[in-house]
């Protein structure tokens, strides 16, 4: 059992290539978790009534969640942000739930996760210049000139640590994961896959969120 | 195989559990701080557990990187050891 964790070690296959272009065992998992979330959106949006029956119920319980959470974290303002936030976090969800099904989840890929976070970087910067416009580029150099380093190198780390986090979190649960179900195979990897795969997935994708929140609500408006 | 290989393998083998134990401790004491602090506030306002948790979570998790960091570290050096062994 000691290969499958080589196996997670050594990154994702290689599954196929399209004119040379590698396409790894992630971006196929990330396709499987797309055509999941594509196929429940399809199926909860067909007949919506102004009197809900369950099933819109479930739907709706779950939007005014996502929607009281970006409310009291971005303020009432930044209300805009709900359907993106939503789907960041249901995609990241559904990402890190994968190890539950045994497929390896495509946020154990260093190249996944800080992809999301450039996004986030690239959400932080055009949202912050399109609210405060030259005040917020200089806004880099305060107190001093000299600092201007510093706040670059700060501004870059963001996005670094965010993938980080999420790549080092899902990693280790898997190789964790590995090395228990090969040492024991009875009953003791279903309770650890609980809180390895089940809990730290669920509150990684919260973390990302809340922080991708956090980080754009913090260079976006002014501190009064 | 080389001594030379084989000394490279047990210094990057010692190397990981030396980050382990780095990254291990001051997470682990940073977020007990954090959750001890989280229940005393609990304790104080029950009515705002909720938001109470959700910062504490948010705080553990930006303590918790350094750990991480440390946990990726090993892992690259034991990547090392399988390419040697």
């Amino acid at each position: 059992m000691i290969s499958n964790v080589e196996a997670i070690l050594e990154g994702p296959r290689t599954e196929f290539t399209i004119f040379g272009l590698p396409i790894t065992e992630s971006v196929v998992n990330t396709w499987l978790v797309m055509a999941v979330l594509i196929i429940l959106a399809l199926i909860f949006r067909r007949n919506l009534q102004v009197y809900p029956d369950k099933r819109q119920n479930v739907v709706e319980a779950i939007v005014e969640a996502v929607s009281g959470l970006v409310n009291t974290t971005m303020g009432q303002k930044n209300k805009g942000f709900m359907p993106y936030i939503g789907t960041l976090f249901f995609l990241l969800l559904f990402s890190n739930l994968l190890g539950i099904f045994g497929l390896r989840p495509p946020t154990a890929d260093f190249s996944v996760t800080i992809a999301y976070g450039i996004v986030t970087f690239f959400c932080i910067h055009y949202f912050a210049i399109k609210a405060k416009g030259w005040s917020y580029i200089k806004g880099m150099g305060e107190p001093f000139i000299f600092l201007l380093p510093m706040n670059l190198i700060g501004e870059v780390a963001k996005p670094f640590s965010l993938g980080m986090r999420l790549y080092g979190n899902l990693l280790g649960g898997s190789v964790i994961m590995a090395m228990i179900s090969g040492a024991v195979a009875l009953f003791v990897p279903a309770v650890a896959s609980i809180y390895f795969d089940l809990f730290s997935g669920i509150l990684q994708s919260f973390i990302f969120v809340m922080l991708t929140m956090v980080f754009i609500t913090l260079a976006k408006d002014d501190d009064e | 195989m080389v001594w030379n290989e084989l000394a490279v393998a047990a210094f990057a083998v010692i190397g990981a559990a030396i980050a382990m134990i780095g990254g291990g401790l001051g997470p682990a004491i940073g977020q007990g701080y954090a959750a001890g602090k989280g229940v005393e506030a609990v304790g104080r306002q029950p009515e705002a557990q909720s938001k109470i948790m959700t910062t504490m979570l948010l705080g553990q998790a930006v303590a918790e990187t350094t750990g991480i960091y440390s946990l990726v570290v090993a892992l690259l050096l034991l990547g090392i050891v399988n390419r040697i062994l």
